[in-house]
């Protein structure tokens, strides 16, 4: 065996080497994004497909392919490595920094609590709306439907990946029993859960015995089939058209609209429409809160342990007398209710349902928050729904960038292609997600937070 | 009966697309145990690639004969979608190899993602139709005014399929690499210190998948004659599902099950109700799972504790 020639580290950049990735990089790329961009093709006047050639834009994605791997090979590779290894799972135990993620939570619902007054006092009541419903609102469902899923995903670690389907379930309950019976959204809540929950252990009878990734792939069969059915059932579902006029919330039978009982009226307010947004907003603020709540306090109960020791060892949980089934079919269930409080909630909110709301990417995009945030931590959740959603939601804003790519340019197609990159980017970066300390419920002698390479991510 | 033969051939032709995406799943699957989620997306840029070469080949350069258009075709697509593949592999899936297990399942969602939006943003929203390539057909039989008809694109797809099914098999049992794929598939470690160069293995595993992918695409193409940046995920969900069904990590077991679930398929649009095929593909899936997680020729897996 011949010893490795390089054996020295060589001080500073070796740009040679770094200069031989970057034309091997800029070979692919060109490889790659040389058809699909550079080659568009188009539709004609006579509708035939001619090839547009764009080699330009092409060039373009290769030259910063080429120059980020220069940037990567020369500086932040040696960089890293010269750091040392990261720690591991062995000396992760006891070197934690003091937790102050107790206080920042704190910090951050008060915040959130003040956001729609801060918004107002900032733009005004008209200039509130877009801030309280594409961001507050929006990020909020997020986080609440995390929250759910991180009952199932993260404690009991049962991967989900058909979780829309009680979404879907909760919203279309809310909109049918609320348009053929006239019900309102106080008592069709509870209702929606319940039937999303019931939903959630018939779905989850079958796959009881069912482990890994193979539970994960029948999970989004599930959701792929509930959807299909709502595109097909047309005569209760009316299709892929949707329901639409769905009624709206009411404040203790208060409606928000013009009508002299409304709530602008009742106490002589301006008419506006932020009202409603901004009740919408503590709404599902308090649905949110609710179910971190009940997470909390069942980590605590025996269910909630018990769901944490069968993601950390099936068989071991099994011989020390645990019911599987019955834990397994409690957490389904419970992250299912929450899904179905969310998607009632949605459902009033937009006046409007569709099964293009329930496709499956919407279930990928609730995993992705789950695990990119960190499974089982609270906070890392709801950090992951808002960097995500909220991340995203703020490229439709970006209208400046239109002066630099031209009036044509349109942030908001890139959205998902950013999402999907921070994916990738996020898992390479952080495979635990953002909160890598955990607190586990159970302890001896002092309680502390330990790392998340400790806790296991479950079999199922 | 004419109905029966006539889907019998839809049936197996749409299986042996099935087919040739299933083995992508089923070799990645059985060499590193990772659904590669990105795999239905890979082929359906794979497609892209393949309108964009014939129309580059027969508009740009004149080639006016179909047959070598297509075949040139689908080498051009062959060797870049692998090359695709392999960068996927390199940027997303190595160096998350050893990681937790939902880290690689989270990034193969998101490299999904982000191909089929990117061939949103590249290539635009719309349906790409082309002109019907191969419009050449057999009649069989014809009675009462229904005729059975084999088209040419049909007999082009099974040809192909068998034929490269042939190449693939000789590869997996006979060469080299095909040896250090299968000790790769039954103990990496060990296949590791015996010299087996585990990641160039797991590399040419992924671009094998995605050239014979990329077969699949431009056979979809031809077939169906028209192309959108959202058709990765169903046929990718269902060639997983044939996987799943022949038994995951068999090479056998993969093409039997595409052909089952392509069969299965048109049977159900033939017979009962064209609405509700996926329905019935996903429904297979979820039973078979349920009631046979090995497939038809898999091995059971042993629980260790």
């Amino acid at each position: 065996m011949t010893a490795p020639v390089s054996a020295k580290p060589r001080e500073g950049a070796d740009y040679g080497k770094a200069g031989k990735d970057a034309i091997l990089a800029g070979i692919i790329a060109f490889g790659i994004f040389g058809p699909l961009v550079g080659l568009k093709t188009e539709q004609n006047m006579s509708n035939e497909l001619i090839v547009v050639n764009d080699m330009v834009s092409a060039l373009i994605i290769v030259a910063i392919v080429m120059a980020g791997r220069f940037l990567l090979s020369a500086f932040v590779f040696p960089y890293m490595s010269q750091r040392g290894k990261k720690p591991t799972a062995a000396n992760a135990l006891g070197t934690e920094k003091p937790d102050r993620s107790k206080l920042y939570a704190r910090l951050g619902l008060v915040l959130i609590f003040f956001y729609p007054i801060i918004v107002v006092s900032l733009v005004g009541f008209q200039g509130s709306l877009k801030w309280v419903d594409n961001f507050g609102i929006q990020i909020l469902i997020y986080v609440m439907l995390g929250w759910g899923l991180n009952i199932v995903v993260g404690l009991a670690g049962l991967l989900d990946l058909g979780y829309v389907a009680f979404y879907a379930v909760g919203a279309y309950s809310y909109a049918l029993l609320a348009i053929n019976f006239d019900l309102s959204f106080w008592v069709l809540l509870p209702v929606a859960g319940l039937l999303a929950a019931f939903w959630g252990v018939i779905l989850g009878f079958p796959v009881l015995r069912l482990r890994g990734d193979y539970l994960a792939i029948v999970t989004l069969a599930f959701g792929e089939i509930i959807r299909l059915v709502l595109i097909n059932f047309r005569e209760l579902t009316n299709g892929s058209a949707g329901i639409s006029s769905i009624p709206k919330v009411t404040l203790f039978g208060i409606p928000f609209d013009a009508s002299p009982d409304g709530f602008a009226k009742m106490f002589d307010l301006p008419l506006s429409s932020a009202y409603y947004k901004i009740f919408l907003y503590y709404l599902i603020l308090l649905l949110a809160l609710l179910t971190a709540y009940v997470t909390i306090r069942l980590r605590r109960m025996p269910i909630g342990r018990a769901w944490e020791a069968l993601r950390e060892d099936e068989v071991a949980c099994r011989s020390l007398g645990i019911n599987t089934t019955n834990t397994k079919l409690t957490a389904f269930a419970i992250g299912a209710m929450f899904a179905g409080f969310a998607g009632s909630f949605f459902a009033a909110r937009q006046g409007f349902v569709s099964p293009e709301s329930f496709v499956f990417m919407e279930s990928a995009v609730i995993v992705a928050i789950v695990v990119l945030g960190g499974m089982g931590s609270m906070i890392g959740v709801a950090v992951a729904a808002a960097a995500m959603i909220g991340g995203t939601e703020l490229l439709r804003e970006l209208t400046f960038l239109k002066a630099v790519f031209g009036p044509e340019f349109n942030p908001d197609q890139y959205r998902m292609l950013l999402f999907g990159l921070a994916m990738v980017g996020i898992m390479i970066w952080r495979p635990r997600g953002f909160v890598s300390s955990r607190e586990p419920t159970a302890y001896l002698f002092e309680r502390k937070s330990v790392s998340g390479s400790l806790v296991k991510e479950g079999h199922g | 009966m004419e109905i029966f033969i006539q889907q019998l051939i839809n049936g197996i032709t749409l299986g042996s697309i099935y087919g040739l995406i299933a083995i992508g799943y089923t070799m990645v699957f059985g060499i590193i145990g990772m659904v590669n989620f990105s795999h239905g997306d890979v082929f359906m840029v794979s497609a892209f690639i393949a309108l964009i070469f014939f129309l580059v080949l027969t508009t740009w350069l004149g080639i006016a004969s179909v047959a070598l258009a297509l075949f040139l075709v689908m080498i051009i697509a062959m060797v870049l979608t692998g090359l695709l593949s392999w960068t996927i592999e390199r940027v997303a899936y190595r160096p998350l190899r050893g990681s937790f297990r939902l880290a690689p399942l989270i990034s193969a969602i998101g490299m999904s993602i982000v191909l089929s939006n990117f061939i949103q943003v590249a290539q635009g929203p719309r349906n790409k139709p082309t002109p019907p390539m191969v419009r050449d057909v057999i009649v069989l039989m014809d009675s009462n005014g229904y005729a059975v008809t084999l088209s040419y694109k049909q007999i082009i797809i099974m040809a192909t399929t068998a034929v490269l099914l042939a190449v693939f098999w000789y590869v997996v049992q006979k060469t080299p690499l095909g040896r250090a794929q299968r000790a790769c598939e039954q103990d990496r470690k060990m296949a590791a210190l015996l010299g087996v160069n585990v990641d160039r293995t797991i590399s040419l595993t992924f671009v094998m998948g995605a050239a014979l992918a990329a077969v699949a695409g431009t056979m979809y193409l031809m077939y169906y004659g028209v192309v959108n940046f959202s058709d990765g995920f169903v046929p990718g969900v269902k060639a997983f599902t044939a996987a799943v069904l022949g038994g995951i990590g068999s090479l056998p077991g993969a093409v039997l099950g595409g052909l089952l679930i392509g069969l299965i398929e048109t049977f159900w649009s033939g017979y009962f109700s064209i609405d509700y095929k996926d329905v019935a593909a996903f429904s297979i899936l979820a039973i078979v799972l349920i009631f046979m997680p090995q497939g038809i020729l898999g091995r059971p897996e042993v629980e260790k504790v």
